[in-house]
């Protein structure tokens, strides 16, 4: 155990106290707060002492979410774990195994009592008592309930862990349930960061706000971080001008699909998603699935990803006045119509003919008054 | 001023019911159009976002209203009194067109509830051209309703009102209002780039558009005065209108000079005789500028009634096919778009036009706006 501890001192961070500043700085802005925040930022982060111990568990998942921490670079998931935070169990991270691992978190679950961030990915299966999901012989549901009393807080990340994600797609052989719902009423602090996988940097700057103040960040009724998930992926969509000017893809290929028309009309999920896809993208090279050509299928939303079909058009949201107001909508038009050409032709010829008259009485008025 | 006096006589005749009948029919669209939306009376949609309550009702009414603009600058402007006689017909025209137009674009703006954004100062776009024309269009309408309070206020005390001492702010207001957002409504098919064909898309088109306008305003007045002294049985003005009559040819060669230069500039004249309709339109439209240029050319032409109300018209067609083709004929928003005017929304747009007329009969009996002599018998 100790070895391991004075391994992580050991390994050299690699990065110039300019360079850390300039990430601390940039998260800061990242997450809305003033640039002179970034110090601050640092200094939660470097003070050893306060680096919070984090518990990572892992229920019914696929690790993706753990995959898409190890693509973020600012910070690295290195400097994450080794500087910031003292991750004392994850699955996929440990470096020591089996009965070792159990009981190191075990231990550090103890000494950190009430102090410790737990992390959850993945569902939690409650049908047959959980056992469709156990670590070293014991369900997962009984762990969480163990372990999360004595967490300081409860990120769930990933659509598993906050609204069930894939796992709880009909017919939901599992059981499986989301942490907050296994947590309920009994008055623990839940942040859920949904995503299949989420950005990476939803949970960074959720787990740096936390190190920094000493509290959770602004959460929405759906105990999403505001910052993150406040809008619809819609509104900030680099093809939405398109959107507005009824311009879209009616089918893969076609030439408004390669003209990065409005994916819309595919399926787009993006008009009832709340997320950041749009303005925050992935992997650090700005590419997101709807600028690859494909609709957003609302991975993060609960109802809506692994639940309405990949091509059903969304419900748009906010754009629908109240019932009460008078509708807007047209979609084509309609062309002449025999009716309203003929109006339109008695009208033209009335205003013609009473023109010719006018012109004809004008003359023998003029005549008369001669 | 002129001693002008209300035509008299009865305000119900044949020609009031008949305007007033096709009124009553265009409300029961409008109620339809309040409670339903736009798409319940309208073909107007994504692709064409604007149809023929913009294009005629704001886009070619307040050019044909642009009487009171003109005269003003003529009278006003480079001190013409001579002309006094036909300013206030001119300004009542200009206020009616004016205020539906307003009315029109209430109609028109699919969220009409959210109207009032358009006056918050804290919104405001520096950048749109469009926002220009509603800010501008909206005072214009005020200070058009201010210039002709004295017609009010001198019916109802009978002397000459104390709003004169302030009307230089007014009329020089009212001169450059329009100069603005005339020539804006122009601007903003400018915008729509490669959706409008190349015979009416240019860079001059806030020019054209601007010379256009004086030219109808000139035209209208002319037509008005000619309709007026024919419905209400009174003397022609032809004199008067005579000397008016020769500021027309003259915008019209800069019109055309600009407009045929600029296209053969850019190489587009082919375009004209494709034989579709666009082509077709394009050649329309210009016959009927270079009709009344070559009428109005001849003196003995410019004496006569018949042939300045003839010219009159032609021009007035003439300006108005040429809004309707940089706004409709020419745009095409893209395949799959299709716009004609649906029954409902025509009618929308001939209530319009009949409010105009009827409020203009109403207003002509009963207040002192034409100049007096002769009896009226309608």
């Amino acid at each position: 155990m100790k070895c391991r501890e004075s391994d992580f001192e050991n390994i050299p961070s690699g990065v110039s106290r300019r360079d850390f500043l300039k990430v601390c700085t940039a998260t800061a802005v990242y997450m809305g707060l003033p640039a002179s925040f970034g110090p601050k930022i640092a200094e939660a982060a470097t003070a050893a002492k306060k680096r919070p111990p984090v518990i990572w568990l892992s229920g019914q998942e696929c690790t993706g979410c753990t995959e898409t921490l190890l693509r973020t670079s600012h910070p690295t998931l290195e400097h994450l774990i080794l500087d910031l935070i003292a991750l004392d169990y994850a699955e996929t991270l440990n470096t020591g195994a089996g009965h070792q691992a159990e009981e190191y978190r075990a231990k550090s679950i103890e000494e950190n009592k009430g102090k410790f961030i737990l992390v959850c990915e993945g569902s939690i299966p409650v049908k047959d008592g959980g056992i469709y999901c156990k670590i070293a012989g014991k369900p997962v549901l009984e762990i969480l309930q163990e372990t999360a009393p004595k967490a300081a807080a409860v990120i769930a990340i990933g659509s598993c862990a906050t609204w069930g994600g894939v796992p709880s797609a009909g017919p939901n052989p599992t059981g499986a349930t989301p942490v907050y719902k296994i947590l309920e009423g009994t008055g623990i602090p839940v942040i859920n960061i949904p995503g299949c996988p989420p950005n990476g940097y939803n949970f960074l700057s959720t787990v740096l706000y936390y190190v920094t103040f000493g509290k959770l960040p602004e959460l929405d009724d759906k105990l999403r971080p505001k910052f993150a998930y406040g809008r619809l992926i819609h509104e900030n969509c680099e093809r939405r001008p398109h959107f507005d000017a009824g311009r879209f893809a009616e089918q893969f290929g076609d030439e408004g699909h390669r003209n990065g028309f409005c994916l819309y009309k595919l399926g787009c999920k993006g008009p009832e998603t709340y997320n950041n896809c749009s303005t925050l993208r992935f992997n650090d090279m700005g590419t997101w699935p709807v600028n690859t050509g494909h609709p957003c299928f609302g991975c993060s939303e609960e109802g809506v990803g692994f639940t309405v079909p990949l091509h059903t058009p969304a419900n748009v949201k906010n754009i629908t006045p109240a019932a009460g107001l008078t509708p807007i909508n047209v979609d084509h038009g309609g062309g002449m119509s025999t009716g309203a050409v003929a109006l339109a032709a008695v009208v033209a010829g009335a205003a013609l003919g009473a023109g010719a008259v006018a012109v004809k009485k004008v003359g023998q008025e003029e005549k008369k008054q001669d | 001023m002129s001693e002008a006096k209300p035509v008299g006589g009865k305000v119900f005749t044949g020609p009031f019911l008949f305007f007033l009948i096709i009124t009553l029919i265009g409300i029961y669209f409008l109620s339809k159009r309040f409670i339903f939306g736009i798409g319940a009376v309208t073909n107007m949609n994504d692709g064409f976002p604007w149809g023929i309550w913009i294009t005629y009702d704001v886009v070619v009414g307040t050019a044909f209203a642009c009487g009171g603009y003109s005269m003003a600058l003529l009278v006003y402007a480079f001190n013409n009194g001579e002309y006094h006689p036909l300013v206030r017909p001119a300004l009542l025209a200009s206020m009616f067109g004016y205020t539906l137009a307003g009315v029109s674009v209430f109609i028109d703006i699919g969220r009409y509830w959210q109207i009032y954004n358009v006056f918050l100062p804290w919104y405001t776009n520096f950048n749109s051209v469009l926002l220009e024309v509603a800010l501008c269009i909206a005072v214009y309408i005020g200070v058009l309703w201010i210039e002709f309070s004295p017609t009010f206020l001198e019916a109802k005390s009978g002397t000459k009102s104390k709003v004169n001492k302030l009307m230089i702010f007014f009329i020089a207001l009212g001169i450059l209002l329009p100069t603005m957002h005339q020539s804006s409504l122009g601007s903003l098919m400018i915008l729509a780039g490669n959706k409008l064909s190349p015979l009416w898309w240019t860079p001059m088109l806030p020019l054209t558009f601007l010379i256009s306008a004086i030219t109808m305003g000139y035209t209208v007045v002319i037509f008005e005065s000619t309709i007026s002294s024919l419905g209400f049985k009174r003397p022609f003005e032809t004199n008067i209108l005579t000397k008016l009559s020769l500021v027309i040819p003259i915008l019209l060669v800069i019109f055309l000079v600009i407009r045929f230069g600029d296209i053969l500039m850019r190489g587009q004249l082919g375009l004209a005789f494709n034989g579709d309709l666009q082509g077709n339109m394009f050649l329309l439209e210009n016959i009927l500028h270079i009709l009344p240029l070559v009428i109005l050319a001849s003196a003995t032409n410019r004496k006569s009634a018949k042939m300045l109300f003839l010219s009159a018209c032609f021009l007035m067609l003439g300006g108005l096919l040429f809004r309707f083709n940089t706004y409709l004929i020419g745009f095409n928003p893209g395949e799959g778009f299709h716009y004609f005017p649906a029954i409902g929304e025509q009618f929308i747009t001939y209530t319009i036009i009949s409010a105009e007329i009827l409020l203009y009969m109403i207003f002509v009996k009963k207040l002192p706006v034409l100049s007096g002599h002769g009896q009226a018998k309608v």
